[in-house]
């Protein structure tokens, strides 16, 4: 997986955790994964399609969600509250547009979707060419998970050779 | 969150009246945080382009904070919309997507300014401050 794909999603999701939660945050773990995808708690999933194809998955175990979720609210929130949901949706909104936006300036153009709510407990199989580089953040609420499997398409791909 | 000097309305040293339109409720409760602490009030929320129209009509608000992707009515339209039918109305565009091509659109279409998610409290009063204009004014911020 090429690097300078995935830096923004990695500054992006630093920046808004750090600026969201008002506490430092820190990389704990990186893995490349080609083993199917397996939830941990609360996922929203974003597809992005363009120059750049594949999928985000940003992913919360539960009390890490019900924790930030209830951070932002002022109060107690319960693990069914649709407001845990709607905080991981609107966390995966704000770093995939931040790296977006990040990679649009590089000339990059795509389309992304709305986030939707990944319910499934294991997502598709990676391949050789979708492998997926699996972040973990450590804050101060618990454990984020970002899942991220990217690459250039394939008329992009072969521009790049031809003019290489 | 640190405490900022209070805006209130010029004319009548009344809060400021917001509208905030995003079709996340975790969004809207966190602009609404922010608001409060500047010693505004929340006269409407909406959580798409259409209910904002409405809401626009009904609370005539000072000023909205627009999100940009959302479902029914995007807020670039949501905002054209507003505007030709309140040419006054102090719109500014809040999104995650914060490249070239959205923030000019917005600006076209009328909108006073944009910002970028995630929304730092410091920012987003200095650019109330500068949409306002000589219509607000400051006041200490009362006791904690």
């Amino acid at each position: 997986m090429r690097m300078e794909l995935i830096q923004p999603f990695i500054n992006a999701a630093d920046a808004v955790l750090c600026e969201s939660l008002q506490s430092p945050t820190k990389i704990a773990d990186v893995t490349m994964d080609d083993e199917a995808y397996r939830r941990k708690g609360v996922a929203a999933m974003i597809h992005i399609v363009g120059d750049i194809e594949g999928r985000v998955i940003f992913d919360l175990d539960t009390a890490t969600a019900v924790k930030i979720a209830g951070f932002f609210s002022g109060g107690p929130v319960e693990a069914t509250d649709d407001l845990v949901k709607d905080t991981v949706c609107e966390l995966a909104n704000q770093v995939i547009g931040n790296a977006i936006t990040t990679l649009n300036d590089q000339g990059m153009h795509f389309r992304v979707s709305p986030p939707v709510l990944h319910t499934a407990e294991t997502g598709g199989k990676s391949s050789e060419d979708t492998e997926a580089l699996v972040m973990c953040f450590d804050t101060p609420n618990g454990r984020v998970y970002m899942n991220i499997s990217v690459r250039y398409h394939r008329r992009r791909r072969t521009e790049k050779v031809v003019t290489a | 969150m640190s405490q900022f000097p209070v805006l209130l309305r010029s004319t009548d040293r009344q809060p400021v009246r917001y509208l905030i339109v995003d079709d996340s409720v975790f969004a809207r409760k966190n602009l609404a945080k922010m608001i409060e602490s500047f010693g505004g009030k929340v006269a409407g929320e909406a959580g798409d382009g259409c209910t904002a129209i409405t809401e626009y009509d009904r609370v005539q608000p000072d000023i909205v904070l627009m999100d940009i992707t959302m479902p029914q009515m995007e807020g670039i339209e949501a905002a054209e919309r507003i505007i030709r039918q309140h040419p006054q109305a102090r719109i500014i565009m809040v999104s995650s997507v914060g490249y070239q091509e959205n923030i000019v659109a917005s600006l076209q279409k009328g909108a006073r300014h944009f910002i970028q998610k995630p929304v730092k409290a410091e920012h987003l009063y200095d650019i109330l401050k500068y949409v306002l204009g000589e219509d607000a004014v400051t006041a200490a911020a009362p006791p904690a």
